[in-house]
């Protein structure tokens, strides 16, 4: 399989206030994304995230590195032919309509006219937004724009899609929208670099991660890698039983409604509260054995940070 | 075909731009108001007309290069709309030319626009059409051309208040340059005429292109200074141009 990025010690830094001070943004960042593969670059705000994209890009300028994209450098037009890209909070011309403004970006690639025509309106309905093609842009909600900038993105079939922060600031179901575009992105065969905090999107679509701290990856590889398996703890929702007898064998987390939600650490107190709940006739609604998350993973490294 | 679709969209941005109405309203103002002024006068009222008209052409025009041209390369950036569009696989210089051209385009339009008017009200007047002015107006457009490539190159590093006022300053200072031959003539030699030799040769002389007096007055015109000023003009807006590239080719887009 061919690498579809490659990233080699990249380092950033930027001058600020009246008297130039150099902030390092980006420490000696290396990583390699596969082709075909859903790529999540995580990181806390201000980490790094949309300064390596805008590298990437080229609409800013490393200090030092090597920016690969399918084995051309990232400066190319040959490289810049197989990206898409969606920036975060993305704000496009809002007087065009929304067939209008694909078509301008159409024009931007090289694309045959009638083929310009059929990408529009099959990506208009990839996006769900056939009704609002002649709707001026001013007039969509976040949740819109986002799609129009990911439709955007897909213009001229890019082999590689970057997306910043593509979730960000949308609601469950718009989130579910763009998480199952990108899913069907790879399964076209795409591959797709996404960087975000909404780490549940994350672990439900990502095969790899890299998790950037301060300007350097201090984790990256896919998430079996990365996230242990074993059980944490147990959850176990019941009722029938007074907080005072389950206080000796777990942490109590809530009560209502008469239930009690019990965090159990060991298989054998387990045992315990069954045969508690059923000798005082109570009900277990429900038991859940939890394992390490994504957000465990990323909190703890963030904080070890 | 990339520089056009940056051009036309930049067009399109550009006539929405309220500024633009605003300023065509004056200057409208100020060709009708000719008129008037001629009444006032006495002797030749037709040569009032066409000196007013032909200095609020040139006037509103550079006001509108310099508005809108200090403006365009900054709200691309200000609005982060350059992220998608340099993303795409368009080299940074096609970017910037295909802004220069949608803001020449604006210029061209306006210009014919107001020229129209100019015409209209010489013609209520005279009833017949004074073809030299056409040229006159042709060199108003290379020098707003001019100007629009000035903007563009501020706009490229600064914000729209000082870009506006670097560019008028360029302006102000192209129309008043040509003091300096005179300067030259009369400063003793040494450091002194040198410099203002040098000063003579970098500074724009905007003057190369008013041909307002000749026009008006109908004065003789050596053939060869038309071919002159014209290449004066697109040399050094193309000049302009390619420093705005090389400023804009390094530029980070925090």
């Amino acid at each position: 399989m061919a690498t579809a990025l490659k990233i080699e010690d990249l380092h950033k830094s930027f001058s600020t206030g009246f008297i130039p001070k150099k902030k390092k943004i980006l420490k000696g960042i290396s990583l390699a994304v596969e082709e075909g593969e859903i790529f999540g670059y995580l990181g806390p705000n201000g980490a790094g995230k949309t300064t390596t994209i805008k590298c990437i890009l080229g609409l800013i300028f490393p200090k030092k590195g090597k920016i690969e994209i399918f084995g051309h450098s990232s400066y190319s037009l040959q490289a810049k032919e197989q990206i898409g890209y969606l920036p975060e909070n993305p704000y496009f011309y809002d007087y065009l309509t929304a067939s209008e403004f694909l078509r301008f970006y159409s024009q931007l690639s090289l694309m045959k006219k009638k083929d310009k025509e059929d990408k529009i309106s099959s990506l208009l309905s990839l996006v769900s937004l056939e009704q609002s093609a002649s709707l001026p842009l001013r007039k969509f909600s976040r949740g819109m724009l986002q799609r129009i900038g990911l439709a955007q993105a897909l213009l001229n079939e890019p082999s590689l899609v970057l997306l910043d922060e593509p979730l960000g600031g949308l609601d469950p179901l718009g989130r579910k929208e763009i998480r199952d575009i990108i899913v069907k992105l790879k399964a076209e065969g795409k591959t797709v670099f996404l960087s975000s905090h909404i780490l549940q999107d994350i672990e439900m679509i990502c095969d790899r991660v890299a998790i950037i701290v301060n300007g350097q990856i201090v984790s990256q590889g896919t998430l079996q890698d990365l996230i242990s398996e074993k059980i944490l703890f147990t959850e176990i929702l019941l009722s029938g039983v007074e907080e005072k007898e389950v206080e000796d064998l777990g942490e109590c987390i809530s009560t209502h409604t008469e239930r009690l939600l019990l965090k159990v650490f060991e298989d054998e107190k387990i045992e315990k509260v069954l045969q508690l709940v059923q000798s005082k006739k109570g009900k277990i609604h429900s038991l859940i054995p939890r394992t390490e998350t994504l957000e465990d993973l990323f909190v703890g490294i963030v904080k070890q940070q | 075909m990339k520089i056009k679709a940056i051009a036309l969209n930049t067009f399109k941005e550009a006539i929405r731009d309220r500024i633009l109405y605003l300023l065509l309203f004056f200057a409208a103002v100020c060709i009708i108001f000719s008129r008037i002024l001629a009444l006032l006068t006495v002797g030749d009222r037709v040569k009032i007309i066409i000196d007013v008209d032909l200095a609020s052409l040139s006037l509103f025009g550079a006001l509108i290069a310099i508005l809108l041209g200090t403006g365009l390369v900054y709200k691309e950036i200000d609005k982060k709309t350059i992220y998608t569009l340099l993303s795409k696989p368009i080299h940074r210089y096609q970017f910037l030319l295909g802004k220069f051209l949608g803001l020449v385009l604006t210029l061209f339009i306006m210009l014919l626009l107001m020229s129209i008017i100019f015409l209209a009200v010489v013609f209520l007047h005279t009833f017949k059409i004074e073809w030299s002015i056409f040229i006159t107006i042709f060199f108003i457009f290379i020098e707003l051309c001019l100007i629009t490539a000035v903007a563009i190159l501020f706009s490229c590093f600064s914000t729209p208040i000082l870009s506006s006022i670097f560019s008028l300053s360029f302006y102000l200072i192209g129309h008043f340059s040509w003091g300096l031959e005179t300067l030259i003539e009369k400063i003793r030699p040494g450091i002194g005429k040198i410099m203002a030799q040098i000063f003579y040769i970098f500074l724009p002389n905007l003057e190369n292109f008013n041909f307002k007096t000749e026009i008006v007055h109908h004065l003789p015109i050596p053939s060869n200074i038309f071919l002159l000023s014209t290449l004066y003009g697109i040399a050094y807006t193309i000049f302009i141009l390619l420093l705005a590239m090389l400023v804009f080719r390094k530029r980070d887009f925090i």
